[in-house]
């Protein structure tokens, strides 16, 4: 449990630093939003005091350690784009990523592990056939599949919306017809982060299984007479899933940031859409404040991999 | 070398890989052999959305068929190949360049330099990649040169790793230590006697780096925070076909194809390489 804390420390040592690094890269950057939101007629009058209110003003360590422990307090401040509190964005926005990222996570690594697995205890044929399946998944841009599955879906097939979490017809439905309706905006996002996840889930397994099924506890195994079901489950896949559980805390960051995608394509209202349209904007407050968010997710993924791992290799506790 | 070479071709993986991506470059290469203007536009009323091999009341052929504004898309992608292209290319190579230079003097050095250079390299590690990208791709005015900067800075750190556990694994071999006793110079140690040595997962990384880097610039360009139009980029072909797809699904889907087919490829390549020399595996975590 040491171990543990100090990965949390370093964790929360990380959140800082990705903040510290926005604020600098934000402040170096050209573009001043105080020009942006008083429009390009304003008089130097209008600029200066529109700078004034935002703090920008004030020298850059002072807006620094100001921004910071308000920031600690839970106070995010207001988004220059929409006037809108900023915790108020989010707020409504992380659950929505949470979900798609979580559920595709699961997804991609259950389906990943069976394909893997399959591919490892079966050379020849199939395997070849399944190699050129996740290679090509795993080459696949998001955005574009994303793109490909809303032609087919919903432009021919008409069967699954594009857009958006729920219908506008949502308050109308009732609580089973509610239920429906998020599913059917669920699916082709969820499908698209899934299937670009599978292929390099599969293709790491299938190496993770390989290496380890030549290792002298399988030959035992095997001299022991146990099925080659059993040989496969119980001791070559449980030894395998050990990099592949730390690999899920290494793709967490990958994934967000397919998210980020894939919520623009599907106007998906979670932290990537919300991060996409500040950046555009030049929304600082939004910005540092959703990046903040996505780090932090990030950091948590990487922690509950390793808590996962020391479940499965005793040796690591 | 050279039956080493030979040995790697008898991998189908490697030929399939290599073919794909020499055509690729060569098509990009011989463009304008290859193909009329990307950005010419004739009579749009007359010539826009022909679907594929379709021949234009003008007379001109359109192997792909043309965009909403009567411009060729086999021009555009292969005009296109050349931004996406090169774009990851110059990337890959300054991400080796870095990822090299941080891994090699960590290994080397390993008191506070490797330290500090470790802790930089799992600190940039840590980070949502794109969350970046974007950051800085929109802050600064888009340009080519600069997602290759971008995309360069953000993707070392896999191949600052390995060449960090490379050098340290050699750095204790017989024959650098015979070096540091005939009095070489450390940095000429290094650089002469324990890189060449380091390469090959170097190679690999790169392979497969060189296929993230197409995609990542892609997604800036299709995000609109890439490559400009009207500068064909794989990205922003696929951007621009996102609105036509009811009536010219050719639009997007042509560069995508395209994208998936090269990524493909060097990943394939990637792969057979890393077999060849390192049969023990090691696969890649994470991407993009």
């Amino acid at each position: 449990m040491h171990a543990f804390a100090r990965r949390a420390v370093s964790g929360f040592g990380v959140v800082v630093g990705v903040v510290t690094l926005m604020f600098a890269l934000l402040r170096l950057a050209p573009g001043d939003p105080a020009l942006l939101l008083v429009g390009p007629t304003a008089t130097a009058e209008q600029v200066a005091a529109q700078r004034h209110a935002l703090g920008l003003d004030r020298p850059l360590p002072a807006q620094y350690a100001a921004w910071l422990s308000r920031f600690a307090r839970g106070d995010w401040g207001t988004s220059i784009a929409t006037g809108r509190p900023v915790r108020t964005m989010l707020a409504q926005a992380w659950p929505a990523t949470v979900r798609l990222v979580g559920l595709s996570l699961v997804l991609s690594y259950l389906l990943g592990i069976a394909v893997g697995v399959v591919q490892a205890a079966r050379n020849g044929r199939l395997d070849t056939a399944l190699s050129i399946a996740t290679v090509t998944l795993f080459a696949l841009p998001g955005y574009w599949l994303g793109l490909m599955l809303v032609m087919v879906f919903t432009y021919r097939l008409r069967w699954l919306p594009a857009f958006g979490a729920a219908g506008f017809d949502a308050d109308f439905l009732g609580p089973a017809g509610r239920v429906a309706d998020r599913l059917r905006h669920l699916t082709l996002p969820l499908a698209t982060l899934t299937l670009v996840g599978v292929g390099g889930t599969a293709r790491f397994v299938r190496g993770a299984m390989l290496d380890v099924a030549g290792a002298p506890f399988v030959t035992v195994a095997r001299a022991k007479g146990l099925s080659e079901r059993s040989v496969t489950l119980r001791h070559v896949l449980r030894n395998a899933l050990i990099p592949v559980l730390t690999l899920l805390g290494l793709s967490l960051p990958a994934l967000f940031s397919g998210a980020v995608f894939i919520e623009a394509i599907f106007a998906w209202p979670g932290v990537g859409r919300v991060l996409v349209e500040a950046v555009q904007a030049r929304d600082y407050p939004v910005v540092m404040a959703a990046t903040a968010v996505s780090a932090t997710l990030v950091v948590l993924g990487n922690l509950l991999a390793e808590v996962l791992v020391s479940l499965a290799d005793p040796r690591v506790r | 070398m050279r039956g080493e070479t030979r040995r790697l071709f008898a991998d189908g993986r490697a030929v399939a890989g290599a073919v794909l991506l020499c055509g690729a470059v060569i098509a990009a290469a011989l463009a304008p052999l290859l193909a009329g203007d990307p950005i010419a536009q004739h009579d749009i009323v007359l010539t826009r959305f022909l679907p594929p091999l379709a021949t234009d009341p003008l007379g001109a052929f359109h192997l792909l068929g043309t965009d909403r504004f009567g411009r060729d898309v086999w021009a555009r992608l292969v005009y296109g190949a050349r931004i996406s292209l090169g774009v990851g290319v110059l990337a890959v190579l300054l991400s080796v360049l870095v990822g090299v230079a941080v891994g090699a003097a960590a290994g080397f050095w390993r008191g506070w330099i490797g330290t500090v250079l470790l802790g930089l390299t799992d600190f940039t590690l840590a980070l949502p990649r794109v969350v970046l990208l974007l950051l800085l791709a929109s802050l600064w005015r888009p340009s080519a040169g600069l997602v290759i900067v971008v995309l360069g800075l953000t993707g070392w750190m896999t191949i600052a790793r390995l060449v960090h556990a490379e050098v340290r694994a050699l750095a204790i071999r017989p024959f650098v230590e015979s070096a540091v006793g005939l009095g070489v110079p450390g940095p000429r140690i290094l650089v002469r006697h324990i890189l060449p040595n380091a390469m090959t997962p170097v190679i690999v990384a790169a392979a497969l780096g060189l296929g993230n880097a197409i995609l990542l610039e892609a997604g800036l360009s299709f995000l609109g925070l890439g490559v400009q139009p009207p500068t064909p980029s794989w990205g922003n072909l696929i951007a621009s076909g996102r609105d036509t797809l009811v009536n010219a699904p050719w639009v997007a889907t042509a560069p995508g194809v395209a994208l998936v087919a090269v990524v493909v490829a060097a990943t394939l390549l990637g792969d057979a390489v890393r077999d060849r020399y390192d049969p023990a595996g090691g696969g890649q975590p994470g991407r993009r």
